[in-house]
């Protein structure tokens, strides 16, 4: 603890430093350049790391997926057309990854696919239920929100080695089939039940998230709503069908596409869960994007960026279309 | 210390052309008050004053110096906010001496300032305090206090009381008064509320769409108001108004009527561009008729809600053709509703408006 | 804690979870209710409940199927003639006695088994008759070998996350600070446009453009570099928003009063609009805390050498190279856990709310 104060103290103090070296020169710059354009200089630092770790990296991404070779720096990279993306479509038989010059894309591809619909339509169901439940007036209401929350704080290596721990092979939950006489099974080393844990895992880990921001919304519903519905004898069924859903329709969007991004964008905890395995049954685009581009030899940044364009391309398509549904369905 | 001068001052938002053009002239030491309705530009005009906008064209000076290209700091003017504006995460103190700080004032310097500052407006034991901690019309002191330790030549108030209780306002509009005689200082104020007005100016500038209406002492405006709007305006409550037409003019007075009311003598002179037959509209204060209760010749007026006061009454009747009039009576009146009196213009306690709404005397 | 001291007090359990504003009883969906959220709490604490328990047990003890509630060491004894201490067994002999013995070794479903007493004669015993001998014990010295064996290299990680996780967390405040302190309180030409741009890089997946900000670091010289996992990610859209949202609350007329107090733009920045938005740093920072203590892809690419793992990076290598030495890998990961978890307690008000805000708004 005292490591960590000194730690705090010592970050105090770097911070300060700049601190009071920074006022001296941005009130020369302000005499120099004037108040009108003092916005600019405080927004100049954030817009070099945007413009340098996001919006450049997204033009030289383009110019990988054209290019070729195992070289690192694009002026070292042979222009190729779209031979990358070639190679990604070649397939004889679109329907049967096994024809594919790249199956593991089309692997992924399909996991992600299956993958994405079925964990974010358990999580908002789950999340949605717990919202529900939290909003009623019950007691320990902070304890079991805290519950509920707390693993979206634990690291996704954490999460990982924690239910790798307990459904192995003598693990906890074998243990406990075990002792109320149901069969116990491998749960990580067969294709179905592998699936079937990433996205329990991930729901696991994720769903506290979005109970927090459906509950918030919940709550921001006023509840003289509820009572006048009472009062025209409306059930507790029709109230939530009728009242809560539609007046929570913005946030649930917002958690929808939120859910819906990062679901795509799954690596980490399956990484350390299953590898990706048995086989390749639970890997997704962004660990086929990693183990192209990073893991195997020679590495292949052409594809992997060709790869995770079409990732982008999809999260963007997807965030477009969910935009103009939910514009044409209310006129906020 | 400072006269200030408006020299065809004007500004756009945009297309939105907010001051279409003002001229004014401040002396020093004056209290000034602007009003008018919402949205009339008396803000936006204080804000050009201030600094805190540029203006679009014209000049601004200040003991004869222009400031329209003076960063808001330094014009020596100090502004009283609405919100007051008190920083929330400083004391008290800390507020009062964040200014002079920032100028690299020495330390006794500003102890002195804030000392005084404090001291004059009985703020001294609420120092170390927080704004949070404070109850309106003490914020609405530190917010003065802190204009105050600048010693600005004009202090500037944009609707200072607006927060405040009805009670509390009172209270401060005495206070503020009290605390111009005491500094000499010029001051602006902005308000919406005529009887602040009323009350605290020397002067008054009444704004409307950004264009001054009439600029004068306040029972000037009430006596003589320039125009339909003005007399409108100031008062409260509000002067009546009957549109007709002048029937007869004469030295010691003339007659004016209006559809299915009998004629009414208007006693006393008339401005000289009046001319019989013209369409204009008659304005009378509640507080300017001659009542009476029987029929006498003058308009009968049927009485619907009577308001007392106790030391006032006010009538609320229609004459007939629906026109609402409204009448007031000292102490406390007998009339009842339903009852019908009967009221006449009293010497010289009239106005008239011609069909350009502005005051027959003053075309 | 409240629920507690109320239960002290007298009230039965049930008296006491039915007291409610308003209303008697409970009606059944709030049955229904408690039964989901205690339902919940098993499945959401337990696991993480049974890693802890789990990293204070024996190598012995975890290799037991069915895995035991509680960690247990076996009673161990020397006995004369073997070098090394012997685990101690119940065993329930033919007529039906319970004998203590020492186990050498186990063969299919029989042991062969000595008598303490009388180490010379070697019995035979079905392994289903012997059950271990043993005791409640928390294996501390997990921890200790977890120090030992991995050379005192666990500080470095620690050192490098905290690094990381401190540094990038300032850095990102004051920088979000700035741009969402422009983007909020001036007017001017081009506001926009930098607006959104900056949230527009939400869209832009981490994931999908690894390959350039991996060579953007190369090119920078930061492979294998702390700096080189903290740069990319200093700027976040949802920082520069929250912020901005949170600023425009903060009155304009606060930073007039403070231009006619002569307070330069970057005073005013620093002295009125920082201190003022304390509660929104104070959510941007724990969200940041979170992510750069958490990361793990960044990291996994730019820091390529041992010395600048990470802690998540060195729990995921331990995996694979302490795979079968269990009893590390889960002192490890509990070590991992728990700065978060105890800063989690501290601060789930914060933490809660501010995503709530920022999921929102």
């Amino acid at each position: 603890m005292s490591a960590k104060s000194q730690v705090a103290h010592a970050a105090g103090q770097v911070a300060m430093f700049p601190a009071r070296a920074v006022e001296p020169l941005m009130s020369g710059l302000q005499r120099v350049l004037g108040i009108k354009r003092m916005p600019w200089v405080f927004l100049i630092p954030n817009l070099t790391a945007v413009v340098l770790f996001a919006l450049l990296p997204v033009f030289i991404n383009v110019f990988y997926s054209v290019s070729g070779s195992d070289r690192l720096f694009p002026w070292d990279r042979p222009f190729i057309g779209g031979a990358n993306y070639q190679t990604l479509f070649d397939c004889t038989n679109y329907l049967d990854p096994a024809t594919c010059s790249r199956d593991l894309f089309w692997r992924a591809l399909g996991n992600t696919m299956v993958f994405v619909p079925v964990q974010v339509t358990v999580m908002i169901t789950i999340a949605l239920l717990t919202a529900v439940c939290l909003n009623r007036e019950i007691r320990g209401r902070g304890f079991f929100r805290g519950i509920f929350f707390f693993p979206v704080m634990l690291s996704p290596v954490v999460v990982a080695l924690t239910w790798q721990w307990i459904l192995q092979r003598n693990g906890a939950l074998n243990g406990l089939l075990s002792a109320t006489g149901l069969p116990t099974l491998n749960w990580l080393v067969f294709p179905n039940t592998a699936f079937f844990w990433s996205v329990f895992v991930t729901v696991w880990a994720h769903m506290g998230f979005y109970t927090i921001i459906l509950l918030a919304g919940l709550q921001s519903i006023p509840r003289d709503v509820y009572e006048a519905a009472r009062m025209d004898s409306a059930t507790p069924w029709r109230s939530f069908t009728r009242i809560t859903l539609p007046l929570l329709k913005p946030v649930l969007l917002v958690v929808f596409i939120l859910a819906v991004i990062r679901s795509v964008q799954t690596f980490d905890e399956l990484y350390v869960l299953t590898g990706g395995g048995p086989g390749s049954a639970t890997m997704l685009m962004v660990q086929y994007i990693y183990e192209v581009g990073f893991a195997a030899q020679p590495r292949n940044f052409g594809l992997a960026a060709a790869a995770s364009l079409l990732l982008g391309l999809a999260l963007l398509v997807f965030t477009a279309i969910q935009m103009r549904i939910s514009r044409g369905g209310n006129n906020d | 210390m400072a006269n200030l001068v408006l020299d065809n001052v004007k500004k756009s938002f945009g297309a939105v052309e907010v001051i279409p053009g003002v001229d004014l002239d401040i002396k020093d030491g004056e209290f000034v008050v602007f009003v008018g309705p919402s949205g009339c530009g008396k803000s936006t005009l204080l804000r050009l004053i201030a600094g805190l906008e540029d203006v679009s064209d014209g000049d601004i000076r200040i003991d004869d110096d222009s400031v329209v290209n003076v960063p808001a700091a330094d014009r020596g003017v100090a502004m009283v906010f609405q919100s007051y504006a008190l920083y929330p995460h400083m004391t008290v103190r800390e507020n009062l001496s964040f200014g002079l700080e920032n100028i690299r004032m020495a330390k006794p310097e500003i102890e002195r300032r804030v000392g005084d500052a404090a001291r004059l407006l009985q703020i001294e034991q609420l120092l170390e305090r927080r704004p949070k901690q404070l109850s309106g019309g003490q914020r609405q002191r530190v917010a003065i206090g802190r204009a105050i330790t600048r010693d600005p030549k004009i202090f500037l108030f944009d609707e200072p009381l607006s927060n405040l209780d009805a009670e509390l306002r009172v209270l401060m509009r005495v206070e503020i008064t009290r605390l111009h005689e005491r500094l000499g200082n010029t001051m602006i104020y902005v308000t919406h509320d005529q009887i602040e007005a009323m009350t605290m100016a020397d002067k008054i500038v009444v704004l409307r769409g950004g264009i001054i209406e009439q600029y004068g002492a306040p029972l000037d405006l009430y006596n003589n108001p320039h125009n339909l709007f003005v007399a409108g305006f100031i008062g409260s409550p509000r002067m009546n108004f009957v549109e007709g037409k002048l029937t007869e003019i004469a030295e010691t007075g003339s007659t004016f009527e209006a559809p299915g009311l009998p004629p009414m003598q208007l006693p006393g002179k008339i401005a000289s561009t009046a001319k019989v037959g013209e369409a204009v509209t008659l304005g009378i204060r509640p507080e300017d008729f001659s009542v009476a209760r029987e029929e006498t010749g003058g308009w009968p007026v049927s009485i619907g809600v009577t308001e007392q006061y106790g030391a006032n009454s006010y009538l609320h009747g229609t004459l007939p053709g629906d026109i609402p009039v409204l009448i007031h009576e000292a102490g406390q009146s007998t009339a009842r509703r339903g009852d019908t009196l009967y009221v006449k213009a009293r010497e010289n306690h009239w106005h008239l408006f011609g069909a350009d709404g502005l005051a027959l005397a003053h075309r | 804690m409240t629920d507690l001291s109320m239960a002290k007090s007298g009230t039965s359990i049930r008296g006491f979870i039915s007291r409610r504003r308003g209303r008697k009883g409970l009606h059944w969906t709030d049955w229904l209710t408690y039964a989901y959220l205690v339902f919940g709490l098993l499945v959401m604490f337990v696991p993480v409940l049974w890693v802890v328990v789990s990293s204070f047990k024996t190598p012995a003890n975890l290799a037991e199927f069915p895995p035991t509630l509680v960690p247990f060491s076996s009673e161990t004894i020397m006995v004369e003639g073997y070098d090394e201490p012997l685990p101690l067994f119940d065993v329930v002999t033919e007529d039906g006695d319970t004998v203590q013995l020492a186990q050498l070794r186990r063969v299919g479903i029989q042991a062969q088994m000595v008598d303490p007493a009388n180490p010379d004669e070697r019995i035979v015993v079905p392994i289903e008759n012997a059950t271990p001998v043993r005791k409640f014990y928390l294996a501390f010295e997990n921890y200790s070998n977890l120090l030992s064996d991995t050379g005192g290299n666990i500080w470095r990680y620690v050192y490098n996350s905290l690094f990381i996780t401190v540094v990038a967390t300032l850095i990102t405040l004051v920088m979000n600070a700035m741009a969402a302190f422009a983007l909020s309180k001036y007017r001017f030409r081009g506001s926009n446009v930098a607006l959104v741009s900056i949230l527009a890089t939400l869209m832009i997946p981490a994931t999908v453009v690894l390959v350039p900000t991996y060579m953007i670091v190369a090119q920078l010289g930061l492979v294998a570099n702390l700096w080189g996992v903290i740069l990319p990610t200093v700027a976040t859209p949802t920082g520069v928003f929250l912020l901005r949202q949170y600023m425009l609350t903060i009155p304009d007329e606060l930073i007039e009063a403070a231009r006619m107090d002569h307070a330069s733009e970057w005073r005013i920045f620093w002295r009125i609009i920082l201190p003022l938005s304390s509660p929104a740093l104070a959510v941007v920072a724990i969200f940041s805390i979170l992510s750069r203590w958490n990361d793990f892809l960044l990291p996994l690419v730019v820091l390529t050498e041992r010395q600048s793992y990470t802690l998540q990076l060195a729990l995921a290598s331990f995996q694979t190279e302490y795979g079968i030495r269990y009893e590390l890998l889960l002192a490890m990961t509990t070590l991992t856990a728990l700065p978060l978890a105890c800063a989690f307690i501290f601060l789930q008000r914060y933490i809660t709310s501010g995503i709530a805000s920022t999921g929102i708004k």
